[in-house]
């Protein structure tokens, strides 16, 4: 009986983290950007947590406690320090407007569902029904990285993507092998840090971190 | 393995094999031998020569014992070498050897004074092409066929750019390789049909195939392509005036000598080999690009001013002779006159062997020319003979051999390719006997304008006074070089006295191809083909009465004159003043060729202006096939990847949205 309350709270953490990404895709400033994706993390790590407890896989702990600490903690602070120092945080105006936006990630959705519904009828999992989330999460992320021209809220794409992913995993399959997740989580952070040397450089570069000063670099 | 070492060996083709590990090993070895540039200078090359000594003389003994065969150890799993030596290979492997022997007793001369890093480099790459060849004329199987002809085109690749800090070098190199390229995946193909849908790839098996004649013909094309393109057919010859003169001398002469060669036996072997059928028409289409080949390559020898260009294109123009003797053959073959096709494989065999020699001869001469004087421009030359007489002499003979005067070689194979044409009134096609006098016109006035472009070169460079103060201190070529030449003209004298016995040892390799052989109606010292009554032709009695005319005019003009030598300016026609400048220049000797035969060239002419303090002039005639054929493939490719290149915008959002979109495209696709 209990299955279902967790399979209830479950659906809402998956529905939470689809409206977060929305919300990060109409989200202009940085600061804001960063504190949507910590939510993002946090409702990760609850519904991983809730995923282990429902179905007694112990390893999906240690894999919440990560999510918790990498991306909830450690990440969103290590951003912010480097916002402050680079001095960035200004409105963006993105590539293509918001409203647009909004109706592309729309239509991406109901793309990402039609595509997880046989894939979802194939699994025997409790929380296969989030499996369409997470495809839509993941192709959101994608999309906020296109549409974003500076390279912070694109590192921030980056990571949602990961996130997705990482959802994906826990809800088609509990998660994968512990190993797996703590390469994943270390490939992650050091992805990190290379793209904030990253950033000093092509600030120190350009003056700038938007990212279309880079087009000067073609070959012409 | 069990029977140890003694069942190894035995055959001519483990020989010959043997000859190229060596060669192998010996290139390896001069890498090593880098920290003792002693060593290397003086050992590496001399121990090449020998090989190729031993190479030629496996080629002797594979033309007398009969044809044997070895599976390698090597290779791809499931995949080894097939090596076979008959005839026609030992005919090929006794070219090699004869010529390389002669070039690498030049190349240990010449090489000498090249740092040992390089030199080591260098005679890796030219260990490993010789290799290369000999395994190309050994292989009989697909698969070693192509290693072994990439093996040659790579280090023959490496060899041009020797000089890699030259930019015009290594835009040769460039060029050379790509066309090399091309050639070899139309050789691909080629075996890819022959191999006709049984995934066997080893000759034995193509042997046995029965093709179609729509099959048959699309691998005879591809194949003709494949190595038309190595050959230097017009209009694929553009890489060989950029790519010969690039190279060092020794390699010219062994790439020009002996590379060239290689196409031309893998054109007889898959044709008349690995075919089981031929057809007319192929020979009428080889028939007709070698005349135009050859009569192309001349008319550009006879109007270059670059001594080495100058012998590049008279090789196209040998190779154009080559290629029209093999479809006469293949014209006579067809037409059921295995006696006639004999005959014209034998002036073409007979050809290549001559042009090994005089050609090799003629290219390390001008590398003794380019150490002497530092340049290639004949602009610069004249009056050589004086300073350098040894090679001058060498090459005078390489020059009249070439140029086919009797009693040399290069008489002998002319006159048995004229013969050949002559005799086409036997043929059955009307067409044929309308058209092939015009051709055995065109063979004709191919091979006199050689003889003019040969009094162009030889005259130019060493007759006259010296057109440069700097000439005087040139100097004579060393021994190993004098060596060189002197086996290599030796060959072009010897081939050209003994045509009789050089015919009846071609005789095992032209039955082979052609099921006949060709009679030799005349004895061991007079050459008649068909029948004695028809032609004729006694080198030995021919050269006895030039020689005894020649001392009798020299006995009588000195016992008339009594020695009372009179000394003056050669070519000075009785003016009083008469310098250098006023010579006839390379370009004048060639200017009456430039006017008839304007419509085959673009013409470049920089001239002087009248009241100039420093008058310079400067003409050019440009390859006309450049601009027609690959200028505009050059374009077409520029405007593929300028247009490839627009995906290029240096903005991260678009190369996301690539990736996107295959994503989404991918997900749709997969679950479709």
């Amino acid at each position: 009986m209990s299955l279902t309350y967790h399979l209830q709270i479950v659906n809402l953490l998956a529905a939470l983290l689809l409206l977060i990404s929305f919300a990060m895709l109409s989200q202009r400033r940085i600061a804001g950007l960063i504190t949507l994706f910590a939510w993002q993390g946090a409702a990760l790590a609850a519904s991983t947590a809730l995923v282990a407890w429902s179905t007694g896989q112990h390893h999906l702990y240690y894999s919440a406690a990560l999510t918790l600490v990498l991306k909830v903690i450690a990440m969103p602070w290590y951003f912010f320090r480097v916002v402050k120092k680079l001095n960035v945080d200004r409105d963006v105006e993105p590539m293509i407007n918001i409203p647009t936006t909004m109706l592309i990630g729309i239509v991406l959705v109901i793309f990402a569902f039609n595509l997880a519904l046989p894939i979802s009828e194939l699994s025997g999992t409790v929380t296969r029904s989030t499996l369409g989330i997470a495809l839509a999460t993941v192709l959101l992320a994608f999309l906020m990285m296109i549409t974003r021209s500076k390279a912070i809220p694109q590192v921030i794409g980056f990571l949602a993507m990961e996130n997705g992913l990482f959802f994906a995993a826990t809800s088609a399959t509990y998660g994968m092998p512990l190993v797996v997740e703590l390469g994943v989580a270390l490939d992650v952070m050091v992805g990190v840090f290379v793209l904030s040397i990253f950033f000093f450089q092509i600030r120190e570069t350009f003056d700038s971190l938007d990212l279309k000063h880079m087009e000067k670099l073609r070959e012409k | 393995m069990t029977n140890g070492l003694s069942s190894y060996f035995t055959d001519p083709v483990q020989w010959a094999w043997a000859g190229v590990l060596f060669w192998l090993t010996l290139g390896f070895a001069a890498l090593l031998l880098q920290q003792v540039p002693q060593l290397l200078s003086r050992l590496v090359f001399p121990l090449g020569a020998l090989g190729a000594l031993f190479i030629a003389g496996v080629g002797v003994a594979g033309l007398l014992l009969p044809a044997s065969a070895v599976v390698l150890p090597i290779g791809l799993p499931d995949l080894p070498f097939h090596l076979r030596l008959d005839a026609l290979s030992a005919f090929f492997m006794v070219l090699l050897g004869g010529a390389a022997f002669g070039i690498t007793v030049y190349a240990s001369g010449y090489f000498k004074s090249m740092a040992a890093g390089p030199l080591a480099l260098l005679a890796l790459w030219y260990h490993l092409f010789l290799g290369g060849m000999v395994t190309v004329l050994l292989a009989n199987d697909a698969y070693a066929f192509m290693v072994a002809w990439e093996v040659m085109a790579l280090s023959s690749y490496f060899l041009v750019t020797t000089d890699h800090k030259v930019p015009e070098i290594r835009r040769a190199g460039f060029l050379y390789l790509l066309i090399a390229h091309v050639g070899a995946i139309s050789l691909l193909l080629t075996f890819g049909v022959l191999q006709g849908g049984h995934g066997d790839y080893t000759f034995d098996t193509m042997r046995l195939a029965e093709m179609t004649p729509f099959w048959a013909s699309a691998a005879y094309l591809l194949a003709l392509f494949g190595f038309g393109a190595k050959a230097g057919m017009v209009p694929l010859h553009v890489w060989l005036p950029e790519a010969h003169p690039a190279a060092p001398s020794p390699v010219s002469a062994l790439m020009s000598g002996v590379m060239l060669k290689t196409a031309i036996y893998g054109l007889l072997r898959v044709t008349f080999d690995l075919l089981n059928i031929q057809i007319g028409w192929w020979g009428t289409l080889a028939l007709a690009l070698g005349l135009v080949t050859a009569l192309y390559g001349v008319i550009f020898a006879a109007v270059q001013s670059d001594m080495k260009r100058l012998l590049a294109w008279s090789s196209i123009e040998n190779i154009g002779i080559l290629l029209a003797a093999f479809g006469l053959t293949l014209i006579f073959t067809t037409d059921g006159k295995g006696a006639l096709a004999a005959l014209t494989l034998t002036a073409l065999l007979y050809h290549a062997l001559n042009h090994a020699f005089f050609k090799g001869l003629l290219f390390v001469g001008t590398g003794s020319v380019l150490h002497a004087t530092g340049v290639r421009h004949m602009g610069h030359m004249g009056g050589l003979m004086r300073f350098m007489p040894w090679t001058a002499w060498l090459t005078l003979i390489g020059a009249l051999a070439i140029a086919g005067l009797p009693p040399l070689n290069g008489f002998v194979s002319e006159w048995l390719l004229l013969q050949a044409f002559l005799q086409t009134p036997g043929l059955t096609q009307p067409y044929l006997n309308m058209v092939i006098p015009v051709a055995a016109a065109t063979v004709a006035l191919a091979a006199a304008l050689a003889a003019y472009v040969m009094v162009k070169f030889f005259g130019v460079i060493f007759l006259g006074q010296p057109r440069d103060p700097a000439l005087h201190e040139a100097h004579e070529a060393g021994w190993p070089e004098r060596l060189g030449m002197l086996w290599l003209a030796a060959g072009c004298v010897l081939l050209g006295l003994f045509p009789a016995q050089v015919i009846s040892w071609l005789a095992p390799v032209v039955s082979l191809l052609t099921e006949q052989s060709l009679v030799n109606d005349g004895n061991w010292l007079m050459l008649a083909p068909v029948s004695a009554e028809r032609a004729s032709y006694a080198p030995l009695i021919f050269f006895a009465v030039v020689a005894a005319v020649l001392l009798l005019t020299f006995v009588w003009v000195r016992r008339v004159y009594h020695g009372r030598v009179r000394r003056s300016d050669p070519w000075d026609c009785g003016y009083p003043e008469h310098d250098a400048r006023m010579q006839d220049s390379a370009e004048g000797f060639g200017q009456p060729i430039r006017q008839i035969f304007e419509v085959f060239m673009r013409v470049e002419r920089e001239t002087p202006d009248p009241f100039s303090r420093s008058p310079h002039y400067h003409g050019a005639s440009l390859d006309k096939a450049w601009f027609i054929f690959y200028a505009p493939i050059a374009r077409v490719a520029n405007w593929l990847s300028e247009q490839a290149g627009r995906l290029q915008h240096g903005r991260i959002q678009w190369y996301l949205i690539y990736s996107f979109a295959t994503l989404i495209f991918l997900l749709v696709f997969t679950t479709r």
